[in-house]
Formats: structure tokens, C-alpha cells, sequence
């Protein structure tokens, strides 16, 4: 059994609805930790002592936050900024990280054609994502493909959330209990790949 | 003399005092010398106001330099005078050694029989303290090398006092002397004399370390200043009068109970208090030397007694020019050094008395000698004018400063009021490894404080004299954190008035206040209550169900909004200056008013802060995603 830690940064999580059913659908799951970034750091003093321990003590490490212009938000910055330190998540002694997980999980407005090389954004989101994966990659971690949430704003109604909230369930759990292997994992396009539909539409490749 | 007597004669030193000093420094001149030509005017070579009563006014005004020798022990911490000891016993001793046997010799030759050239030597070895370290003083020179030295080797010649004071009987030729005569009153160097000494010494230290701190905060318990004041006076005149007794130098006696004083809270208190008595009586013990200028006894002499001034300054400055160079003492330093401490002291005038009693020392010669001693006092400070342009002129470098500086800390800053506020600003810059200096008025939390080793000292930052010996000249800052508004006024303006150059933060009880300070130039101002309500509003809103973020932003957004439109809401209190209750509730009542409607105008978070809008979409603005 894996222990999973998410590491949440929404600076505007009260407006967000398709986050909140996110989270809201892993919190009760035994062995998984949600940091609430924002919640916890409104004034940016990040507790690094405290960060490096939590880190310490899980092996599925989760970036969960919107897109927001191709990355993260900014206390989600700040943290790596400062937690990942020299000589603890990289560097000849740093190697408190290696062998853990790490995986982005996001929502967009965009939707997945928006993120292709024909579409308006003209990179995928595995593309743009590389900044965390080649973070991932010099503290030794295994970096695998996001969990993501597109069209978020086409989401109305309740009930449209209820599959991407059961789905993002599922891909916790799975990660959690080990069901899949990884190498298997590593090939999808996305976590959640064949897990879920789309606002009622299977995802389109 | 009768009571009348004594008044007429107080003012004629007073008027001639005044004159002479206002004259002197107009023309640039130290204090001194105004001081001395007072003296030289009143006495019987001009006016004749005054004659033989000077010798008693002299004992009187002699206090005045027991006090300075007070003063200096404040600011002297026993650990700095253990750092010093190399120029204080070397430099000093070796200049009290060279110099005597020199003089002696210089004497001899002269003619002198070998025991009263050397009673000669000693008298003429000495310096000055008071002028050396008013004239330092007065022209800034007590910070530099040449000043950190030339107090050490004046503080070694208060040591030598003594040994000098036992020897001079020995030289005599055993004429038994007339006890309660002068200034060396029963000084008995038998057995017993000597345990009396001992005794005295230690008892001053026991008194000092032991019963003065609580004596003090008994009185000032009192919250009376008269009452501080009495028992500041009496501790310096029981350290002398004790001193005196067992014939000790009263000076060192004082200078003693000083530096036990000089770590206590009441420092700045004590000091603040002593300093008028000090300035008055030292002026006044000038005005006496200058009086007791036998011009007589010159003029009959002029040609021996020019002589022997000349010899003293050369040869005094000689000596101490080359033990500069052997101690480091470079440059302008070492200029100023040499010629501050070239002439004859006070102590010269002790010593002869003891002499005369003592048949060390024939009287003829001895008025001689004094008078030498008189001029050369007088000549100093007309020598250094020379002596500084010349060092600014050749540009000598000036060596890099050895010791700790003895005087306020420069660049520290300064707390008046230590409650609450100021407790908490205190303990922000001490975390971040800033100075700060202290000044309260409460008597509790200054002891307590002093107790964890906090710079407190007990005073009323309102007093300028106490700001001053706080080091306001140089502070970084002032920081006036005291709870009443007209307190806090009085201290700004008197600050503002004196210390010009010195940045003060504030802080400020109401928005009347607030504006106050503004009119005054106060650069930095918060209002006491309005963080912290703030801070609790903000937890407040998380209750309320805010995220913190959110409600971190919402607290931070209002206060910048607040601060920005400050100057309009303090305007209300430009009309309202106003004395009467009426008109200060009218303009409290505008106020609220001017608030309220500003928060009206206060911006919210934009509608498109974070939003998801994607350009596809027409309706939304900006695109984050």
C-alpha cells in the first residue's frame, strides 16, 4: 500500500467547482493526504521543515492545481522553490525523493483539442507539463502521465462532475493499492485514460 | 563672609563668568579660557573684586572637578578600563616616570635642592583633567585615538595621586603638618592610615555594588526627580567626603563610584542630573585659578617663570610625542595628544599645599611654581588653535582607532516608552541583531529588564539632556512608543527641535494623533489599534467561512486602501485643531463619516481574477488556462 500525498494549490478554490468535487472525492481514502497549499500558506512562508517531512512520509507525490498559463499557480512555484532544497530532493546526498512518484493532476478550460500541435495552445498537455517532469526526473522520481480534467467550464449541473469525481477516485486508489504496474501506467496519454467520459462523451483521440 | 556678602560675591563670579565665556566662543575659543579670564579679571591683578576669600571659593569650586571625575566613572565600564590597561598603566606610567625625573632634573638645574626638585617633578608631571577633557570634549576629540589616550594617561595620574601624596611627607623636611589644612586632610601613611585607606576603597566598592542600586530604586519608587537628584548628589559627595577623610584623592573616590554606577539602569539618570552642578562648579573652579594668578608674583618673575612654562609645555609634549610613536599613535592623533596634555594640572595645586606642610617645598619657589602652573593652564588651550589648524593643514592621517568608543553609542536605536508597542518593536530589532537603547519610566520594568541584560534605563524621554546622553545625535531612530498623546507630542517636538537630523517613528493613539505627528514631520506612523483589529477581522473571516488566502487578501487589500486615501481622512483634523471637546467630536464624527464612504469606493477582487475563460469562448476576458 502506497501512502499518497496531494499537493493542492488553488488560490481561488471557494469559485471552483470542478476542483472542489475533486477533492471532495478523494478525502475520506485511508493513506491519502490532501496539503492544502493556499489554505495552509496564505502568506507564502512556506514551512519547509514541515513540507520536506510530509514528503518524507509518502511515496505517491501529487501536483493537483488549474492550469494556469501552462503551469502552476504561484504558491505551487514557491513551494518547489524552496522545498526542494539542495542536498534533500537533489544532489549527490539529496536523495530523500528518489524512487517516489510524482504526477501532475490539472484542470482546464481548455479542451483536449485545444491542446494539440493543430490546436490553439499548439503543445499537449505532456508537453507542457516537461518542467515538472524534468524536476521529477533530477530528484530521481518516477514522473507519470497527468490526470486531467479538461472543458471545465462546459461542466454544468451537479451531476456532470459526478463521473470526473468517481474517476479521479479510481486513479488514486489504483495508484494507492498498486493494482496496475507501472510500466502499464507509463503508456497511457493520460492517467485517466479509459477510466472516464467527458461530460457525458467518451474521450476522443 | 555674611549671607550678602556671599550673594554679591556668587554674582560677580556669575556676571564675570557669563561675559568672558559668551566672548570666548564667539571668537572660537574653548570655554576654559573664558572661564580662566574671568578669573584673571575679577582677581586682584584687574578688578579686585575678589582676594584672599578665593582660596576658600577654590576648595568649593574644587568639587566641580571631583564631580567630572564622577561623570567620566559612568562612562566607563570596568571592562573596558581592563582593556585599556596597557595605555592606562604603560603609556600613562611611563609618562608620569619620564616626566617627573625629567623635571626634576630640569629643576635641579635650576637649582633646587634634589628633595624639592623632586616634589617639583611630580607636580609639574601632572595634567589638567578638567581642561583636558572639557577642551576634548567641547571639540568632539573624545571618540579618537588622541582622546581614548589622553584619558587613559590622565586616569593613570589620579592613580599616581596617591603613591605621590605619600612620598611628598616623606621629602619633607619632618615638619610636622597641621591636619584640616587644605586639601590633604589627615593623610596618615602608618599602618593604621593605610588599613583606613584600604578600608575606605572597599567600602566604597561594597557600598556601590551592593546598596546604591536599591537606594535607587527606593527613590525613584518616589517618581520625585528633586529626590533622584538629592540622592545622585549625595552618593558622589559621601564617595568623596569618605575619600577625603582617610586622604584619598576625592576624585578617585568619585571617579570609583562612577564606573560602579556605569552599568546600572539609572545611568542616564544619574548623569543627566549631576551634569548642571558639574558644568556651573567646574566653571567656577576655573574662575578661581584664573583669580588665584598671582600677577604679582609673575611680573617680579616674569623671566624664570616664562621660562619654567616654556620648559613644561616643551618638555611634557616632547615626552608624550615620542611614547606616541612607541604606542601607535599616529598622525593627528598624535599631535593633539601630545599638546592637550602639555601643561600643569590642578593637582599641582594639591600637592604644593601638602608640601608646604610638610616643609617638602619652599614657599617662595613654590608660588613660583604654581603660577607657572596657572599660566600653562591658561597657555593650553590657546596652544591647541595652532596645533589643530596645523594637523588639518598637513593632512596627517589619523590612525585607526584602537579602543571602544566611550561615549553614547553611535548608530544604535533609541525606544522611549517600553510598553506593550515599544516592547514588541524592541524585540523585533534585537531579533534581527540591532542595538537598541531604552528609555522608560517604569520602575518595575526597568529593573526586570535590566535583569535579562536589555540596554533599559530609567528616564523621561521627554528630557532633551537624557536623549542626548542616550546618543540622539547620532541614533539611527527614535522610536516614540509612549501611550498618551500629549506625552508623545512633547517628546516629538523636543526631539525635532534638537536632534533635527534624526528620523523618528511613531506611534499613534487616534487618527488626531496620527495627524499631529504628520504636521510634525514624522516620517513613519502606525496607529496602534488598526493592525491588530485587522488581524482579528481577518480570522474573523476565516470563521465566517473565507479560505485563508482569501480572507489574508481581503484584510491586505483593506488595509492598502485605507492607507492610500489616510491623507484625505486626516484632513478632517487640519479644521479641527481646535481645543474645545465640542468641536474635537464634531471633527471625530466627520471622520467616521469620511471613512465610511471610502469603503464604499473600495475595489473588490476583479470578477476575472483566476477565471477560466478560454479564447475560444466570446464572453470571457482574460484566459489564464
Amino acid at each position: 500500500m502506497r501512502r499518497v500525498l496531494i499537493n493542492f494549490a488553488h488560490p481561488a478554490y471557494q469559485k471552483s467547482r470542478a476542483n472542489r468535487v475533486l477533492i471532495e472525492s478523494v478525502r475520506d481514502l485511508a493513506n491519502v493526504t490532501i496539503n492544502d497549499l493556499y489554505e495552509n500558506y496564505p502568506d507564502f512562508l512556506i514551512d519547509v521543515d514541515r513540507e520536506q517531512d510530509l514528503l518524507r512520509k509518502h511515496d505517491v507525490i501529487v501536483s493537483h492545481h488549474p492550469m494556469y498559463w501552462y503551469s502552476a499557480p504561484a504558491l505551487m512555484k514557491e513551494w518547489q522553490d524552496l522545498v526542494l532544497e539542495f542536498g534533500f530532493a537533489y544532489g549527490d546526498e539529496g536523495t530523500a525523493l528518489e524512487g517516489k512518484i510524482a504526477f501532475n493532476a490539472i484542470t482546464t478550460g481548455g479542451a483536449y483539442e485545444a491542446y494539440t500541435a493543430e490546436g490553439y495552445n499548439q503543445f499537449t498537455v505532456r508537453e507542457l507539463l516537461r518542467p515538472f517532469e524534468q524536476t521529477a526526473a533530477l530528484c530521481r522520481m518516477t514522473y507519470i502521465p497527468p490526470y486531467v480534467l479538461h472543458s471545465t467550464r462546459k461542466l454544468e449541473g451537479k451531476d456532470c462532475f459526478i463521473e470526473p469525481g468517481s474517476c479521479y477516485r479510481k486513479v488514486i486508489t489504483e495508484l494507492r493499492d498498486g493494482t496496475t504496474n507501472l510500466p502499464e501506467i507509463q503508456m497511457r496519454e493520460y492517467l485517466n485514460d479509459g477510466l472516464m467520459m467527458q461530460a457525458g462523451l467518451p474521450v476522443e483521440r | 563672609m555674611s549671607v550678602e556678602q556671599t550673594l554679591i560675591a556668587a554674582a560677580v563670579y556669575l556676571i564675570a563668568a557669563l561675559v568672558t565665556v559668551v566672548i570666548a566662543k564667539r571668537l572660537g575659543l574653548a570655554s576654559i579660557i573664558g572661564y580662566l579670564g574671568a578669573g584673571v579679571l575679577i582677581g586682584p591683578a584687574v578688578l579686585k573684586f575678589v582676594g584672599s576669600e578665593g582660596e576658600d571659593v577654590m576648595h568649593f569650586a574644587e568639587f566641580g572637578v571631583v564631580m567630572m571625575l564622577f561623570l567620566i566613572g559612568l562612562e566607563v565600564q570596568p571592562k573596558k578600563l581592563w582593556s585599556m590597561r596597557r595605555s592606562i598603566f604603560g603609556l600613562g606610567g611611563l609618562q608620569v616616570l619620564i616626566t617627573t625625573l625629567l623635571m626634576a632634573g630640569a629643576a635641579r638645574l635650576f637649582g633646587a635642592p634634589w628633595n624639592e626638585s623632586f616634589v617639583i617633578g611630580m607636580m609639574l608631571a601632572l595634567s589638567s583633567t578638567a581642561i583636558v577633557m572639557q577642551m576634548l570634549d567641547e571639540k568632539g576629540l573624545l571618540k579618537s585615538l588622541g582622546g581614548q589616550s589622553s584619558f587613559s594617561v590622565l586616569l593613570f595620574q589620579d592613580l599616581a595621586v596617591i603613591p605621590i601624596l605619600i612620598l611628598v611627607p616623606l621629602l619633607g623636611s619632618g615638619v610636622a603638618h597641621a591636619a584640616g589644612d587644605g586639601h590633604g586632610g589627615g593623610m596618615d601613611t602608618g599602618p593604621i592610615g593605610l588599613l583606613k585607606m584600604l578600608g575606605m576603597v572597599v567600602g566604597i566598592i561594597a557600598a556601590g555594588r551592593l546598596l546604591v542600586r536599591p537606594l535607587f530604586r527606593l527613590v525613584a519608587s518616589t517618581g520625585l526627580r528633586e529626590a533622584f537628584t538629592a540622592a545622585a548628589l549625595l552618593v558622589v559627595i559621601l564617595a568623596a567626603v569618605g575619600m577625603h577623610a582617610v586622604g584619598l584623592s576625592a576624585a578617585l573616590g568619585t571617579f570609583l563610584a562612577g564606573m560602579l554606577l556605569a552599568d546600572s539602569e539609572y545611568r542616564h539618570e544619574i548623569e543627566v542630573d549631576i551634569q548642571p552642578f558639574k558644568g556651573l562648579l567646574l566653571g567656577l573652579f576655573f574662575v578661581t585659578v584664573g583669580a588665584s594668578i598671582n600677577f604679582g608674583t609673575i611680573a617680579g618673575n616674569w623671566e624664570s617663570i616664562s621660562l619654567i612654562v616654556a620648559c613644561l609645555v616643551a618638555i611634557k609634549a616632547g615626552v608624550l610625542i615620542v611614547l606616541a610613536r612607541f604606542f601607535g599613535i599616529r598622525g593627528r592623533d598624535r599631535l593633539i595628544f601630545s599638546f592637550a596634555l602639555a601643561q600643569g594640572g590642578e593637582f599641582a595645586f594639591v600637592i604644593s599645599t601638602f608640601a608646604l606642610q610638610s616643609g617638602a617645598l619652599d614657599p617662595d619657589r613654590a608660588s613660583v611654581i604654581i603660577s607657572a602652573v596657572a599660566l600653562s593652564m591658561l597657555v593650553t588651550p590657546l596652544l591647541m588653535i595652532p596645533v589643530e589648524r596645523a594637523a588639518d593643514k598637513l593632512n596627517l592621517r589619523k590612525s585607526e582607532p584602537e579602543m571602544d568608543e566611550m561615549e553614547g553609542k553611535a548608530g544604535n536605536v533609541i525606544i522611549v516608552g517600553f510598553g506593550r508597542f515599544g516592547w514588541t518593536v524592541g524585540r523585533l530589532l534585537r531579533a534581527n541583531g540591532f542595538d537598541t537603547t531604552v528609555l522608560d519610566l517604569d520602575q518595575t520594568s526597568v529593573t526586570l529588564l535590566k535583569e535579562h541584560d536589555i540596554p533599559v534605563y530609567y528616564g523621561d524621554g521627554a528630557r532633551v539632556d537624557l536623549l542626548r546622553s542616550a546618543g540622539a545625535d547620532d541614533a539611527r531612530a527614535i522610536v516614540v512608543a509612549v501611550n498618551e498623546m500629549e506625552d508623545s507630542m512633547v517628546i516629538v517636538r523636543g526631539i525635532r527641535k534638537n536632534f533635527p537630523d534624526t528620523p523618528i517613528v511613531a506611534r499613534a493613539v487616534s487618527m488626531r494623533h496620527h495627524h499631529a505627528l504628520l504636521q510634525e514631520g514624522v516620517e513613519i506612523i502606525e496607529q496602534e489599534v488598526f493592525g491588530a483589529a485587522l488581524d482579528l477581522g481577518e480570522s474573523l473571516l476565516k470563521m465566517l467561512g473565507y479560505r485563508a488566502y482569501q480572507a489574508a487578501r481581503a484584510s491586505k487589500k483593506f488595509k492598502k486602501h485605507e492607507i492610500e486615501h489616510r491623507r484625505e481622512l486626516l484632513e478632517v483634523w487640519d479644521k479641527e485643531e481646535a481645543k474645545s471637546l465640542f468641536a474635537r467630536e464634531r471633527a471625530r464624527a466627520d471622520q467616521m463619516e469620511a471613512m465610511l464612504s471610502a469603503d464604499e469606493e473600495m475595489p473588490p477582487d476583479s470578477h476575472e481574477a483566476w477565471s477560466t475563460g478560454e479564447p475560444e469562448e466570446e464572453s470571457s476576458g482574460a484566459a489564464t488556462g
